[in-house]
């Protein structure tokens, strides 16, 4: 059957406010009764601190990516970190270039709640030159219903948010030259 | 350390929903089930077991924290010692070792683990949101958060690293929902072809859905004993109990951040995580080869953990050529990428064959027909049971009931506990169960063994 012919209509959470149920007058006949499922919301705002690794993100609001490098080491981290993974050094907070390659990419055609109106949307891994990790982001500027494995190695450049969320979304990447 | 025995598993039926009973009534069918296997009551049970470890992931899906004493009272096994074990989708895998850990260090003779997740309890697209929160919460999940799409990436540099295609990923769903046509367990049991899992809707490029296994409702339960705790169990179910023993244990962890994991020289790996079976100068050569390529390892298409937890567990057990001396493996497949990645952690075939293994019919049962031209006869079944694709993954029943398929293997009772023995791998003697977590963070691999 053609896709566009629905044989049910969704799911949802959506229904009847109910108070009261039957209930038999003999007792033995409540074993193996149907289950009886309720609603149950639950809302949180978190109070979420960045604490040491606080300063990405105001640089992130004044169009500067800021990584750490070992003051031991050397090694160099895209996503900081203020203690060396590979030997226990103390980092300090350096500027990573923002141009690098595409990795490696997806297309979220589905996800999480938070993200489903975004889909479908493309994450990718960034690597740039003199730096030894990796950094994760969006991927903009290109046709998320053309995947391909041609955007692995794709130059591209970082892009900033006018309006800083103070989010690790307030920079995205898009194709050099686009 | 003294020699740990498994006597009896149990697996409740894996389900999208199960709102016929809560958590603790699922377990208990697990539990139940394990008794019955013995032929031992409850009571005998709570006289001989001497403490528990429960296995559960998420506090999120059921709304409720201390899930884990809410199953301990409902078995009846209080006052007895217990605790939670935690560790994303490994936490099967870990709660059994921990069990494992209480036996064999001599604190317990006898130990029962039960794992469980309820995962219908919210709609698939917040249950997504709840596993991408086992991802960092400050740089990760704020990007995307969604783990089909971080090992979508993973996959993709794989591909670009060795070429792996997206038909040999399908051959891999095709072999695993096959095999659960025997198991009555398993949630979904198709017979597929490598067109069904290309055309079926797309999730995270290039992953399909029959790429990825679904949330589910379940639970699994394990009991296990010293020599003296096997004694006492023999004595209470008044005959001999199979001897299936834990010989390897094995885990590794890596950066929770995929984008730090590290991108190592050529020395380094074989200083740090090469297998005995790549010694030889041909597989040093093959791998000198891909450094000169540009191979660097782990990245983000290897999972390190997963190949450190192989070491391990095999350094224990003795075994220097995985493939020849393993009789089967029920390996964590989310992915059907994730199966193919983890052949190379297991050392099944080396990093970048994992592809051309999946095609090759070595990790296919005998007597199936998967209507695939398979050029290669079965040498080592991987997923028997149908895995995480086809059974179903509720997170903390997952590594146990895993665990659950490998001691029936081992036991020769896949036809008695299934009520078909199509699965069983014949002769079956020494099998691993590897249990994983987020993008590769947690690994175990235990190895067992029947005794003869």
């Amino acid at each position: 059957m053609a896709d566009h012919i629905k044989t049910h209509p969704e799911e949802s959470l959506e229904g009847a406010v109910v108070f009261n149920v039957p209930i038999p007058t003999d007792l033995e006949a409540l074993t193996g009764m149907a289950p009886i499922v309720i609603k149950y919301p639950y809302h949180i705002d978190y109070v979420h601190s960045y604490g040491q690794d606080s300063p990405f993100f105001a640089g992130l609001a004044n169009k500067k990516l800021l990584g750490t490098k070992c003051q031991s080491c050397g090694h160099t981290f895209a996503t900081p970190r203020m203690s060396c993974m590979q030997c226990g050094g103390a980092t300090k907070w350096v500027e990573i270039p923002h141009e690098g390659k595409v990795h490696t990419f997806t297309v979220c055609h589905f996800g999480s709640e938070a993200f489903l109106p975004e889909c479908p949307f493309v994450l990718a891994l960034i690597e740039f030159e003199g730096v030894d990790t990796l950094f994760l982001t969006r991927l903009m500027g290109v046709d998320p219903l053309k995947p391909s494995m041609d955007w692995v190695g794709t130059k591209v450049k970082a892009k900033f948010r006018r309006l800083s969320q103070l989010k690790p979304t307030d920079v995205w990447f898009v194709p050099v030259g686009s | 350390m003294r020699t740990v025995y498994v006597v009896a598993g149990g697996v409740s039926k894996f389900a999208k929903a199960r709102p016929d009973k809560t958590f603790q009534a699922i377990v208990k069918e697990a539990y139940d089930y394990c008794l019955q296997d013995l032929g031992i009551d409850a009571r005998q049970a709570f006289e001989l077991i001497d403490g528990t470890v429960a296995s559960y992931f998420s506090d999120h899906f059921q709304r409720q924290l201390m899930s884990g004493i809410m199953v301990q009272d409902y078995l009846g096994l209080v006052p007895k010692p217990s605790h939670r074990v935690e560790g994303g989708g490994a936490t099967g895998g870990l709660s059994f070792q921990e069990a494992w850990k209480n036996i064999a260090s001599g604190h317990m003779d006898t130990c029962l683990v039960y794992g469980f997740e309820t995962m219908s309890h919210v709609e698939t697209w917040k249950g997504n949101e709840f596993i991408a929160l086992a991802s960092d919460v400050s740089f990760d999940f704020p990007v995307g958060g969604f783990y089909s799409g971080y090992y979508a990436m993973m996959v993709v540099r794989h591909m670009k690293e060795f070429g792996t295609t997206v038909e040999q990923l399908a051959k891999v769903s095709v072999k695993n929902h096959i095999n659960a046509l025997h198991n009555p367990y398993a949630q979904k049991r198709k017979r597929l072809t490598v067109e069904d899992v290309r055309n079926s809707p797309m999730v995270a490029w290039p992953l399909t859905r029959l790429d990825i296994c679904t949330m589910s409702d379940g639970a699994a339960a394990a009991i296990l004993v010293s020599e003296d705790g096997l004694a006492k169990m023999e004595k209470a179910a008044g005959r001999r109990l199979p001897k299936v023993k834990i010989t390897g244990i094995g885990r590794g962890t890596d950066a929770m951040r995929m984008s730090d994991r590290p991108h190592q020289s050529f020395d380094a790996f074989y200083a740090a995580n090469s297998l005995d079976n790549e010694q030889d100068a041909d597989s040093k050569a093959y791998y000198k080869e891909l450094w000169g390529n540009g191979f660097r390892y782990p990245g983000v298409h290897s999972f390190r953990a997963g190949r450190m937890a192989s070491k391990q567990a095999y350094k224990h057990a003795g075994i220097h050529d995985p493939l020849k001396e393993i009789d089967f493996v029920e390996l964590h497949d989310a992915y059907t990428s994730s199966e193919i990645q983890t052949y190379e952690d297991m050392g099944l075939c080396r990093y970048g064959e994992g592809g051309t293994f999946a095609e090759s019919g070595k990790a296919f049962l005998p007597g199936i027909d998967y209507g695939l031209d398979l050029p290669h006869q079965p040498i080592c079944p991987v997923n028997p049971s149908g895995g995480l694709i086809a059974c179903g993954h509720p997170v903390g029943a997952t590594g146990l009931m895993q665990a659950v398929f490998g001691l029936w293997q081992l036991q020769n009772t896949f036809g008695k506990h299934l009520g078909d023995d199509k699965l069983q791998v014949k002769g079956a003697r020494r099998g691993v169960v590897h249990s994983h977590a987020g993008t590769g963070t947690y690994v175990t691999a235990t190895v067992m063994e029947r005794e003869p």
